[in-house]
């Protein structure tokens, strides 16, 4: 059952595999177990990136594709969603209809860059998908009339999913049941079934030959694979989970907006926590995204607790002030990379 | 003279700015194992990956089953029956055994057949089955590289110096699997420097220096006549026994 599930492909390591199930078990009871907006925030934008940084580890990791065009699939998924529902007015209808939109959209620009510039370098791919995105963020700018530019544009969602709603008025382990505990359970179901289906994806036949692509696509075109054909199939696969997450990100927020969306941040997040998970294992998206966004989230909070615990010492208080958790962020960065070269589940699962 | 599976006609190969192949005239007969002999730089490799269509032939035909290839893509080279083992035991590290010979069943399925007849003469790959290809040792890795070139049946393999750096225990089972792979009529092309291994094996061979073969014939005659050997190897078949 689990194996079938999981797709035959098992974690490899005790450790790796305890942090999951507690991933997986956090994620799970979040809303129950954490009050406050924030708590469930971070919950959320963790089932979010997990799939969002999987998507792109089909990419780099499994593909050997260096794109930085990623944020604008991202991007399309949510402004699609995000524009439907504000012209369309809050309707699942609407929903699906920007769902539909994008999805299309972001499959033909897929095919586009894949069969345009998969053919050359990839140093060459990469440029161009960083020239398309850099465009398309551009655009979603200027276009302030028709996508709120810079500010964005805030829009309600179907009214199962607006916070003001009540499934039924008993609250069931102190948690009333209300519209923005079901979008979290929609993002968490929806999350888990497109990472399963990726780990599907990464252990079927097409997914060897990704992984062959990577490895040698010279052998891999020798054994009759067209390796165009392989890579631009991945690039839009990736594009379209890419797409999906961000609606579901888009109706997590009720909002959309260049800087959440589109922004080079979101890309170099990505990179870094598929760097520091480990690429190739969809896995390292797991535990990657969830220290990542944990620490984007808490680090600031943990430095302040910190910075007063030390209010004595003088260099270290300064040290730990909450203004440069940047700083640690980055020199934590620095570590995982060092001390974790093939990331944290390549790690792992090289322990002897 | 036995119908021609391959051949290759006045063909040049350019790499980069280098002039590789010069004018290469090759015919290789069907069913039997033709050797590519030849010094380092010869241009045996290049040759090999001509025909593949690794690099592109700038003059000349590649005629397969009287077919011309020499603009055909690589994975459609493939697909019409040619398997090529390349040198430096090009395995897919990464995969398992299985996975690297699923790859190349291209029906989505491997004979078990087939793959007892590969187990029997390479035992390992069974004992290894379900390991990544990349911890495997030299030897098993160019068994890998075989078995999947021959995971199903090809009208051609070409193979780039299979023996390069093997220890002489693996060379001789080597020697075994080329021998059942003739008895089933296999097609092969066999690049190879160590003469010794290759003598017993090949029906016809090619001599190449300076990207042109410079001599075609039959094992046997090539064997027998030491003073060609000096001539074209600069060798004597005494310094190989």
């Amino acid at each position: 059952m689990l194996k079938s599930i999981l797709s035959g492909d098992f974690p490899r390591s005790r450790i790796l595999s305890i942090m999951l199930v507690l991933t997986f078990i956090g994620l799970a009871v979040a809303p129950f177990m954490l009050s406050g907006a924030r708590p469930l925030n971070t919950a959320a934008t963790i089932c979010i990136f997990i799939v969002l940084v999987a998507s792109y580890d089909l990419l780099l990791g499994y593909t050997g594709i260096v794109s930085f065009a990623h944020t604008m699939f991202y991007g399309i998924g949510a402004y699609g969603v995000g524009l439907a529902l504000d012209a369309m007015g809050p309707s699942w209808w609407a929903v699906f209809t920007g769902l539909a939109s994008a999805l299309a959209l972001a499959l033909v620009l897929a095919l586009m860059i894949g069969l345009f510039s998969l053919r050359v370098r990839a140093i060459f791919y990469a440029m161009i998908t960083l020239a398309v995105a850099s465009a398309f963020a551009i655009l979603a700018s200027q276009l302030s009339d028709f996508t709120g530019g810079e500010d964005g544009k805030t829009f309600k969602v179907p009214e199962i999913l607006s916070p003001g709603f009540k499934l039924i008025e008993a609250e069931i382990f102190g948690r009333s049941i209300d519209g923005k505990l079901l979008t979290y359970y929609l993002v968490f179901t929806a999350c888990l079934l497109l990472f399963l289906f990726m780990l599907r994806v990464v252990n079927s036949p097409f997914g060897r030959v990704l992984q062959a692509i990577r490895e040698n696509d010279f052998r891999a075109e020798a054994l009759g694979y067209r390796t165009v054909v392989y890579r631009t199939l991945a690039n839009c696969l990736a594009a379209l989970i890419a797409a999906l997450a961000g609606a579901l990100m888009a109706l997590w927020l009720r909002y959309v907006g260049p800087k959440t969306f589109l922004s080079f941040e979101v890309m170099t997040d990505i990179l870094l926590i598929v760097v520091i998970g480990g690429m190739g294992t969809l896995y390292g998206a797991v535990v990657g995204a969830a220290l990542f966004i944990f620490a984007q989230n808490y680090l600031q909070s943990l430095m302040a607790e910190a910075s007063e615990a030390l209010a004595g010492v003088p260099i270290l208080a300064q040290a730990v002030h909450p203004d440069r958790w940047m700083l640690w962020l980055g020199i934590l960065f620095v570590l995982s990379v060092y001390f974790f070269p093939t990331g944290i589940v390549g790690k792992l699962r090289n322990r002897k | 003279m036995s119908e021609l599976l391959l051949e290759l006609s006045g063909v040049h190969t350019h790499i980069g700015q280098y002039h590789i192949l010069q004018g290469v005239d090759l015919a290789v007969p069907k069913g039997g194992l033709t050797v590519l002999l030849g010094r380092n730089g010869a241009g045996k490799t290049t040759t090999l990956r001509t025909i593949m269509g690794l690099w592109q032939a700038s003059a000349g035909s590649v005629r397969f089953e009287g077919r011309d290839i020499a603009a055909v893509k690589t994975p459609d080279i493939a697909q019409a029956g040619i398997a090529y083992v390349p040198e430096s035991m090009a395995i897919f590290s990464d995969l398992t055994v299985r996975e690297n010979l699923y790859l190349a069943a291209r029906q989505g399925e491997m004979d078990e057949k087939r793959l007892d007849w590969i187990f029997g003469f390479f035992p390992a790959l069974k004992k290894f089955w379900n390991y990544p290809a990349g911890n495997l040792s030299g030897g098993q890795k160019q068994m890998v590289a075989i078995a999947r070139a021959i995971v199903e049946p090809r009208k051609l393999i070409l193979i780039d110096e299979p023996t390069k750096g093997l220890a002489p225990a693996i060379i001789q089972g080597m020697i075994a699997a080329f021998k059942e792979l003739k008895a089933t009529d296999t097609t092969i092309l066999l690049v190879e420097q160590n003469f010794n291994f290759v003598r017993s094996l090949g029906d016809t061979v090619a001599v190449m220096d300076d990207g042109r073969v410079v001599h075609a014939g039959t094992m046997a005659e090539l064997s027998e006549d030491r003073d060609l050997q000096q001539k074209l190897l600069g060798l004597s078949m005494d310094a190989h026994q």
